[in-house]
């Protein structure tokens, strides 16, 4: 059996303004019919741009040899995409192959209806007549789990949730029934939970329609949930290539062991856990009294609406508190309102009901000027490390921002002794400090963002997703520093994060928000082991693990949560 | 002139929130329309402050024809010796009731002004709209769609040269060219004194020439009307058609570059249809805000164009009490225009706002 | 995601050299192509604008408002003769000489209107952005009817306000100065509130604001300066409008009487009439004159409107297989504890 798709020997090089780069380096891989490839890597592994090759889907910018040859739907003709004409790769798009993209609210064109969309598709390859190709539409937009077709292939995309808009992605793909789908990253920019359906569409897609699919993906759990083969790429080359079982089973490559070690596995966090308990429990022993850093009770933050529109609850009665050297890990999907109580407590969004005191000040009548002292004894870890850094700042200066505002230090100069010993901390070479942001990778960033979140020696630290924007290999090294420095400095943290697996490597007790109300709250133990609430069961029935084996038993289980859900 | 070069934002305290739910559209409608007041009440203010710090405006105007008495008399006459707010209130009273005054160089109340002259700077505005569109708008397309070849750098260099000649001297040298050189064109005017004199005996005229030669029925007419009107035509489409050549350019390799056209590419729809229909519709929205703002570059060079061909328009009229000194004259045509721009304005939005989807539902 | 996604940065830092940091040379180095030529044609086109106003008394054979020489009045409407290469006027001046001496005039103008307009602009940009509410809608509205309103009838209320229309050398300048800053102030308020929210948001100035800094400190070292990075393009499509603004006003009669200095616009207006009958050479000098001024500025800004935006930015082709592999995140030397304490000792 021919394969669908057979890449060998591909290079490409890109001309940036740092001059040209290579991505992809002596590539082969082949992909058969009815079968799931997972090209799995971090960032640079030049994943994405494999799989851009096979569309012809490369910018201008980039410089391509080796051979992509594609075998057509029907199976009767063989196409090398690098040396095909302008015409003759339209002619292959849609028809032989198409592409799943990562972020499905900006792959749908806000200002055409999906069903036109749709049919667009349809009328590039063949003649249809409009009512035809509508027909077309409604009859695929069912096949991918569209409830109402008839009605839905008139709607515009700002009309369909996330994961609704990555079906009509999938069906917009999937209209010409072409023999290969090449999905990047078809899950990352949705929830756990909505990500657990996509691939349950996209394994139906492979089972029913026979179709090949590449999927590029960085998530471990997903490359189990999925995947028939896998090959992991780095720096541009594939360093293993394996059926899914044997590469989870029994790494071979280096890189590979170590990527599988990186990945955060729910239980990881026990350990630490007690260890903590038992730390805080020694300094407890001076007889401090045991008052939370952090007491919400019956918390409500409303944003208001425009224009006298109806305001929109973010969180709504949320009851929880944080005792000194304490980390509560929030978790929840997005909507959930994490992000808002993060905010509340650091005094960045007001709070409309309920109370909220932090180290003792009452949120509720916040006045800036009042709690200006106290924001020396809280620190903040943002999100995105890229961001979270004045671009025109150095990074001691920017370190050294929170001990010239509370009068530590008359200027970044003065502070910096002190700075660095807080790069010394989180094990960066004070040198480090004479760089600019940009300098740094994201992992050192968000090094730097911890220094400066420590810089006065807080009482409560607040990081809000502080490695989801980090690659798996380097998030584990952020989050070992983090547990570190809780251990060596004591501090109370509010840990917020999407991710299960992550809260329980850190958390002595998780908090579960959903649609702004707290759902479940324990130790890591109870929530995660004997979880009460349905929602929690779910997401964590919905949370892919690293193993092929144990996913496909959790997939069960999460089928039967869903039917009893669905029975209720 | 106003010409923003940078029109690629679309200014607006209200821009329409894409994910209002229903009803969200009515609500945008509304706030949008009450905007129009306070714009028209800050120029017509702006405006009004400015011309008075010059001093009263019979002064102004005839300051050294009339003796000293003379010139107190008319003041006293016209109400300028009380206290300015007085003066201000009364006249915010009167815009609202949509009177602005009478000129002082002919004693004429400005909307009769208006309703004379207005048609002619409305036939020429609209005349240089069809050059812009139709220049403007495929050649926009064109270069985002060689972006950084030859074509595009043509294009670009037209668009730069086009915005780059003062609205003026590309009259003078289209004048010089095609009237006096080539003869082809008349030199000024909108029409030959027979044409204006015939139409005179329609008995209602709309002061829209080329709808008053199509309603006399005489196909002479109409070609002089056409030929008067294709020199400053094309010098104030021209200069607008390179605002709205880069402004296309610019959203639509904006909108090239987004996910969603990468993913009907990868659905095998052609280069050609990407630009038409994928990338264009989505730029409309920026677009078509824009082009909102330029109906003031349009206004500004439609005073110069009639003054270089002399389009008896409202922007000739304004020069032309300039030069006389009359400034309550100007003080109302300016105020008059601001009700124009702000009243265009919101209906552009309103367009913008129709296009997009997300504000509609 | 591709291999640019993570900075490709060499070790040890090394600060830029002075000479590459200046905005416009760095750009230059940046560009390839068509839109390296664009940039070095408006920069030709522009340093000559700049020269020719700089050495206009070396360059110019005559005074601005001369009207006759040693060997008598030079005579209106003459064409161009070997004495008066481009002819002279209807009022019997050297087009040539009013050509010359029109850049310095021009030049005046374009600085003080800039320089005003962009101090209050992005002064009042940044505080209406920053602290929003009540302030900064009122500001909007109040930036927004201006900026909707043609700017041209504006500067002309504006110069009879502060000039009654006409005036000498300075108050004419300044008048055309002052009229142009009022004009363009919302426009730099609209880039400088833009910018400003956006940088708001930005996860540094919230870090700034948990940290309790005051609102001024985030204001002055967080936001401006990474707000005015855009302004050097603002600033050269400004520059062109601020001239193209001159014209009209001096074509319109509220320019600079011809004997206090010279303006394009106003010879333009006296030309008007010598179109008529055939007379070229007064009409078209000045006139070329503000279409290459214009030009050179406008080709400057649109080119660095350009490479500012990686979207429209255009990059050299590369050769197959050429380049270097980028270190990825996962394997750049991440600092071992030994290494930090050789380091620290």
């Amino acid at each position: 059996m021919t394969p669908v798709v057979d890449i060998s020997d591909l290079t490409i090089s890109f001309a940036t303004d740092a001059g040209a780069v290579k991505a992809v380096d002596g590539v082969s891989l082949t992909v058969n019919r009815g079968e799931v490839l997972a090209i799995v890597g971090e960032s640079g592994s030049g994943k994405t741009v494999t799989a851009k090759t096979i569309l012809g889907l490369l910018p201008e910018t980039a410089t391509v040899g080796g051979a992509v040859l594609l075998t057509s739907s029907e199976g009767d003709s063989v196409s090398d995409v690098v040396s095909l004409t302008k015409k003759q790769l339209r002619a292959v798009r849609g028809a032989d192959v198409s592409m799943v993209f990562q972020e499905p609210s900006t792959a749908l064109n806000p200002v055409y209806t999906v069903g036109w969309q749709i049919a667009e598709g349809l009328r590039a390859h063949g003649k249809y007549s409009r009512a035809e190709a509508k027909l077309e539409a409604i009859e695929i937009l069912r096949k991918v789990g569209i409830p109402d077709p008839e009605v839905r292939v008139n709607h515009y995309p700002h009309q369909f949730s996330g994961g609704q808009k990555q079906r009509v992605v999938i069906a917009s793909a999937l209209v010409l029934n072409p023999g290969l789908i090449v999905a990047d990253e078809p899950t990352t920019a949705l929830d756990v939970t909505v990500q657990a359906e996509i691939l349950e569409l996209l394994r139906r897609l492979r089972d029913e329609f026979d179709t090949a699919i590449v999927l590029i993906t960085h998530n471990m759990g997903v490359v189990a949930d999925l995947a028939d083969r896998v090959a992991v790429m780095y720096q541009g080359k594939v360093v293993e290539e394996a059926d899914a079982k044997t590469l989870f089973a029994s790494p071979q490559a280096d890189y590979t062991r170590r990527l599988l070690d990186a990945v955060p596995r729910i239980g990881q966090g026990r350990v630490r856990t007690e260890e903590r308990q038992r730390v805080r429990a020694e300094r407890n022993e001076g007889g401090v009294v045991d008052v939370p850093v952090v007491e919400a009770s019956h918390l409500t933050i409303e944003y208001p609406g425009r224009f006298g529109a109806k305001g929109f609850r973010a969180v709504d009665d949320v009851s929880f508190s944080i005792g000194p050297g304490e980390v509560l890990g929030l978790v929840g999907e997005s909507g959930s309102g994490k992000t808002t109580i993060g905010r509340a407590i650091g005094g960045l969004t007001r709070i409309t009901g309920g109370s909220l005191k932090v180290l003792g000040f009452e949120m509720l009548d916040f006045q800036e000027r009042r709690f200006k002292p106290l924001r020396a004894d809280i620190g903040f870890v943002f999100q995105d490390p890229a961001a979270s850094f004045n671009p025109l700042l150095t990074i001691a200066d920017a370190v050294a921002e929170p001990l010239v505002i509370h009068g530590r230090a008359k200027n970044p100069a003065q502070a910096r002794k002190r700075v660095d010993e807080l790069l010394e901390a989180v094990q960066l070479p004070k040198s480090y400090g004479d760089r600019f942001p940009h300098e740094l990778s994201g992992g050192q960033r968000q090094r730097a963002s911890l220094a400066r979140g420590l810089a006065l020696g807080p009482k409560l630290l607040i990081a809000d997703e502080p490695t989801s924007a980090l690659d798996v290999s380097v998030q584990a090294r952020v989050l070992e520093l983090f547990a570190e420095l809780q251990l060596e400095f004591g501090f109370a943290a509010l840990f917020i994060s999407h991710d299960l697996a992550v809260v329980d490597l850190l958390a002595d007790r998780i908090a579960v928000l959903y649609h702004g109300k707290l759902v479940e709250e324990g130790t890591g133990a109870e929530v995660l082991g004997d979880p009460q609430d349905p929602y929690t069961r779910r997401l964590i029935a919905s949370l892919p693990v690293p193993d092929p084996v144990e996913q496909a038993a959790r997939r069960t289980l999460l089928a039967r949560i869903q039917a009893e859900a669905g029975a209720n | 002139m106003t010409t923003s070069l940078l029109p690629t934002d679309a200014p607006s305290v209200v821009a329409p929130k894409p994910k209002s739910a229903g009803g969200g559209f009515a609500r945008y409608l509304l706030v949008r329309f009450l905007l129009i007041f306070p714009t028209i009440f800050i120029l017509v203010t702006l405006v009004f402050i400015l011309l008075r710090t010059v001093g009263d405006p019979i002064t102004a105007a005839q300051g050294g024809r009339l003796t000293a008495d003379q010139l107190q008399e008319r003041i006293h006459a016209a109400g300028y010796d009380r206290p300015v707010i007085v003066q201000y209130l009364e006249y915010l009273g009167q815009v609202f009731t949509g009177n602005f005054g009478n000129t002082i160089s002919d004693n004429r109340p400005i909307t009769e002004v208006l309703l004379t002259y207005g048609g002619a700077t409305l036939e020429l505005a609209f005349y240089a709209l069809i050059v812009a569109f139709i220049v403007g708008i495929p050649l926009g397309m064109l270069a985002a769609y060689y972006r950084d070849r030859l074509p595009d750098a043509v294009l670009r260099i037209f668009a730069i040269l086009w915005y780059a000649t003062p609205v003026f001297f590309a009259g003078m040298l289209l004048k010089l060219v095609f009237s006096v050189w080539l003869q082809w064109l008349p030199v000024a005017g909108r029409a030959t004194t027979r044409t204006e004199l015939s139409m005179q005996t329609l008995p209602n005229k709309t002061g829209i020439y080329l709808i008053d030669a199509i309603a006399l029925g005489n196909p002479a007419a109409i070609g002089d009307v056409l030929a008067h009107a294709v020199l400053p035509g094309i010098a104030l489409g021209l200069l607008t058609a390179g605002v709205f050549l880069r402004l296309v350019r610019t959203n639509v390799i904006g909108t090239l570059g987004t996910d969603y056209v990468d993913a009907a590419r990868s659905r095998g729809v052609g280069e050609a249809r990407l630009v038409r229909k994928h990338a264009f519709k989505p730029a409309l929205i920026p677009i078509i805000t824009v082009i909102g703002l330029q109906i003031a570059l349009l206004l500004g060079g439609a005073v110069l164009t009639e003054t270089t061909f002399e389009w008896k328009g409202l922007g000739f009229q304004l020069a032309a009490y300039l030069a006389a000194r009359d400034f309550v004259a100007v003080q109302g045509i300016v105020a008059l225009l601001a009700v124009i721009v702000a009243l265009t304005n919101f209906i552009v939005d309103i367009i913008a706002a129709l296009i997009d989807p997300r504000v509609r539902y | 995601m591709t291999t640019t996604a993570e900075p490709v940065t060499t070790l040890p830092p090394t600060k830029p050299g002075l000479l590459s940091r200046l905005p416009v040379l760095k750009q230059l180095r940046q560009s390839v192509g068509l839109q390296r030529g664009m940039l070095i044609a408006g920069l030709a086109l522009t340093a000559v604008f700049i020269l020719v106003a700089i050495f206009a008394p070396f360059i110019a054979p005559y005074g601005f408002a001369q009207l006759r020489d040693a060997s008598g009045p030079f005579g209106a409407q003459q064409p161009p003769s070997a004495a008066h290469i481009m002819g002279t006027t209807v009022g019997g001046y050297d087009v040539f000489s009013r050509v010359i001496w029109g850049a310095q005039t021009a030049i005046l103008v374009i600085i003080i209107a800039v320089l005003c307009s962009i101090f209050a602009g992005i002064l009042l940009g940044l505080v209406s952005g920053y602290i929003g509410g009540w302030l900064d809608r009122v500001l909007v509205v109040i930036a927004d009817a201006i900026y909707a309103f043609p700017s041209l009838l504006l500067a002309i209320v504006l110069s009879i306000a502060i000039s009654g229309g006409q005036s000498s050398l300075w108050g004419g300048i300044l008048a055309a100065a002052l009229s142009i800053t009022v004009v363009f102030i919302p426009q730099y308020f609209r880039v400088i509130r833009a910018e400003t929210i956006r940088i708001k948001a930005e996860p540094y100035v919230e870090s700034a604001k948990m940290l309790g800094a005051s609102a001024p400190r985030i204001m002055f070292r967080h936001v401006l300066r990474n707000a005015t990075r855009t302004l050097p393009i603002i600033f050269t499509l400004n520059s062109s409008e601020a001239l193209l603004t001159l014209a009209g006003l001096g074509f319109l009669g509220f320019g600079i009487e011809p004997t206090a200095a010279a303006e394009w616009g106003y010879d333009l207006n006296k030309a008007l009439s010598d179109v008529t009958s055939g007379i070229w050479w007064t009409a078209l000098y000045p006139g070329l004159a503000i279409v290459l001024a214009v030009m050179g500025i406008t080709l400057v800004g649109e080119s660095l409107n350009d490479l500012a935006d990686p979207r429209l930015r255009g990059r050299k082709r590369v050769k197959e297989k050429s380049g270097t592999m980028s270190l990825t995140s996962v394997d750049r030397p991440l600092p071992s504890d030994l290494d930090i304490q050789e380091e620290n000792a």
